[in-house]
């Protein structure tokens, strides 16, 4: 027992030292601290839009405004205009990070809930385990992402946000999953592991208390990085009606609704939330790369 | 060579099988009737009965998998539940469209973004490096639809350059915009990765060697070092069939052209079953293909990578 916790101290210890050393090169990395920026941006958005808002996001402002609230472009009052309806663009793309974040936190999650125990089992195991759960990747990386992710919401007839990260998540894991892999793959046969393995520890016990934490920078890097994306897939599902529903200040939904009145030259229904995806997107990218100097993981590759 | 070629061909096999499967058991799962939506709303019991019995759906789940497997290997993918339409024949119609589109978005892709990446390069801190990069790293970042909306409100209802949407009567014009949009991506990744590879090469010692013999720049950059910087630049085309392909699907519902991606969209919506299986088993064997394709070229270009690989 002692012997099992030195083999955990020594684990923790590192663990430490790396975040330590990790945050003190963070820190230095320009790009790196504005994706947090940006990061911390839009979260602040997301958490205090009903603050910071200044209208109701699905108030139509015709009703009480008249028609001059009616698509009006940028100005003192709408920052970003208004839409048909006279709702505050502005508003509704404040309103519309917490969507798109409340998306990407949760289909990370199912994305880390299925691809870290299948990668680590294929890393680990080797073997048929192996061969069978990277047959399995490969399948799923064989179909368009967005058509994936389009065919598993169609199954049902009412789309719901729920349902949306479930199957971004469905999809996603795979990514999660070869990099798992190979973290598990270069891992199983360290000092570490055979010194747990010698003091007969049942194998889901070396798995996610031993080699796990070590395999973890890699995981959260690309974590990071997959929050984008996935962003950007719940944009296009919205986008092509079949993710969020109207009223729901969804940025891919904005963007489909205001497309036709771009031809007339009312572009701001369209453009504002599009920047918005960019800007989330951007900021993760960044903060990966950060992350991924930082935590070293490109020498460890 | 050829026992790489037939090793490669005989791994995508089973994925191939997987790619069919996965997609059966999807669509073999969906609440709803299939039998219902074709009769429509005022379908009576004998009818709706009858359109099952045709279907086959009254048979058992395996016997219906074994039954679609089948008419797979003949090429026959059923019949549209909206129009009567073979699926086969539908998809085979808007093919063409979407190869088109996506070679050419690869195309400007490769073309836009290894020139840029090497001016970059040979330009290190330039301005046009700065912007370049600047671009870059936004084209990476916008949602495809949005850039597509965005050069149609530039190029086509402000500057008035190239029609708006549609195929018009299939002249070349009309593929200028979707093919950029699609590209855009693409070609920030390979400027961002030409740009890089490049500078890691021009340090190599051999660079050193070329420009002391007294080469021209100019032939240093394309014959010594583009040469060796093009095994990751190959790997990244590789990788972004799959984006392109994914990107199709959107592209081709904005600028409303007639692809299997809008095709496969519309079934979607109108929950054309057949039509989605037979949409989706296409495209994701075309992938497969590609990347086929892309792994043999890359045994071509790196000929240690076929005799490592045994």
């Amino acid at each position: 027992m002692s012997a099992e916790m030195n083999v955990k101290q020594t684990a923790a210890e590192s663990g430490d030292s790396l975040l330590v050393e990790g945050w003190r090169r963070f820190r230095r990395n320009k790009l790196a601290l504005l994706g947090l920026a940006m990061t911390i941006t839009i979260i602040l958005a997301a958490l205090f839009a009903g603050a910071l808002a200044p209208y109701d996001p699905i108030k139509q402002l015709i009703w009480t405004e008249g028609a001059s609230a009616k698509l009006a472009s940028p100005s003192s009052g709408h920052i970003m205009g208004t839409d048909l309806y006279g709702r505050d663009i502005f508003s509704r793309v404040l309103f519309g990070a917490r969507i798109s974040l409340q998306i990407g936190i949760f289909a990370t999650v199912v994305t880390l809930v299925i691809g870290i125990p299948l990668g680590a089992v294929a890393g680990y195991k080797g073997g048929v385990y192996d061969d069978l759960i990277s047959w399995l990747v490969n399948v799923v990386f064989a179909f368009p992402f967005i058509l994936f992710v389009l065919a598993v919401v169609s199954i049902f007839q009412n789309p719901s946000l729920y349902l949306v990260f479930v199957a971004i998540g469905l999809v996603n894991w795979v990514n999660i999953c070869r990099i798992t892999r190979g973290q598990f793959f270069s891992l199983r046969n360290s000092e570490f592991v055979e010194a747990a393995h010698a003091l007969g520890l049942p194998a889901r016990r070396i798995i996610f208390r031993h080699i796990l934490p070590n395999a973890m920078a890699p995981i959260i890097v690309q974590a990071t990085l997959g929050m984008g994306g996935i962003i950007t897939i719940e944009a296009g599902l919205a986008y092509l009606g079949f993710g969020a529903q109207p009223p729901t200040p969804s940025w891919g939904l904005m963007i489909s609704e205001g497309q036709q009145y771009m031809a007339q030259g009312q572009w701001w229904w369209s453009v504002f939330p599009g920047i918005a995806i960019m800007f989330t997107v951007l900021a993760f990218n960044f903060l990966g790369d950060g992350l991924r100097d930082a935590l070293d993981v490109r020498q460890k590759r | 060579m050829f026992a790489y070629i037939v090793r490669k061909m005989l791994y995508t096999i089973p994925v191939v099988w997987g790619v069919i499967t996965v997609v059966f058991i999807l669509m073999a799962v969906v609440p709803g009737d299939p039998a219902r939506i074709m009769a429509g709303q005022r379908g009576d019991p004998a009818t709706i009965a009858k359109i099952r019995h045709d279907l086959g759906l009254d048979l058992p789940m395996m016997s219906q998998y074994t039954k679609f497997l089948g008419e797979l290997a003949r090429g026959d993918l059923g019949m549209s539940y909206r129009n009567n339409e073979k699926v086969s024949s539908a998809i085979a119609t808007r093919f063409a469209a979407t190869m088109r589109l996506t070679l050419w978005a690869m195309v400007i892709a490769v073309v836009l973004g290894i020139t840029t990446g090497i001016i970059s390069a040979a330009k290190q801190y330039s301005a046009f490096d700065y912007a370049v990069m600047f671009i870059s790293v936004s084209g990476v970042s916008a949602p495809v639809f949005w850039v597509g909306l965005l050069l149609l409100l530039v190029f086509a209802y402000s500057l008035g350059w190239v029609p708006g949407i549609g195929v018009g009567e299939g002249q070349w014009i009309y593929l200028a915009l979707p093919a950029l949009t699609l590209g855009v991506r693409p070609a920030a990744l390979l400027a961002r990765l030409t740009r890089s590879c490049m500078l890691e090469v021009m340090t190599q010692d051999y660079i050193r060697t070329a420009r002391a013999k007294g080469v021209s720049e100019r032939l240093v950059i394309i014959k010594h070092a583009l040469k060796n910087a093009m095994i990751p630049i190959i790997t990244i085309i590789g990788t972004q069939v799959a984006d392109l392909l994914s990107g199709a699907v959107l592209t081709e519902s904005i600028f409303a052209w007639p692809g299997v991606g809008r095709l496969a969209v519309e079934a979607l919506r109108n929950r054309d079953f057949p039509m989605i299986r037979g949409t989706v088993i296409v495209l994701a064997v075309t992938f497969l293909v590609a990347n086929l394709i892309v792994d043999l070229s890359y045994g071509f270009f790196d000929p240690r990578i076929r005799y490592e690989d045994r």
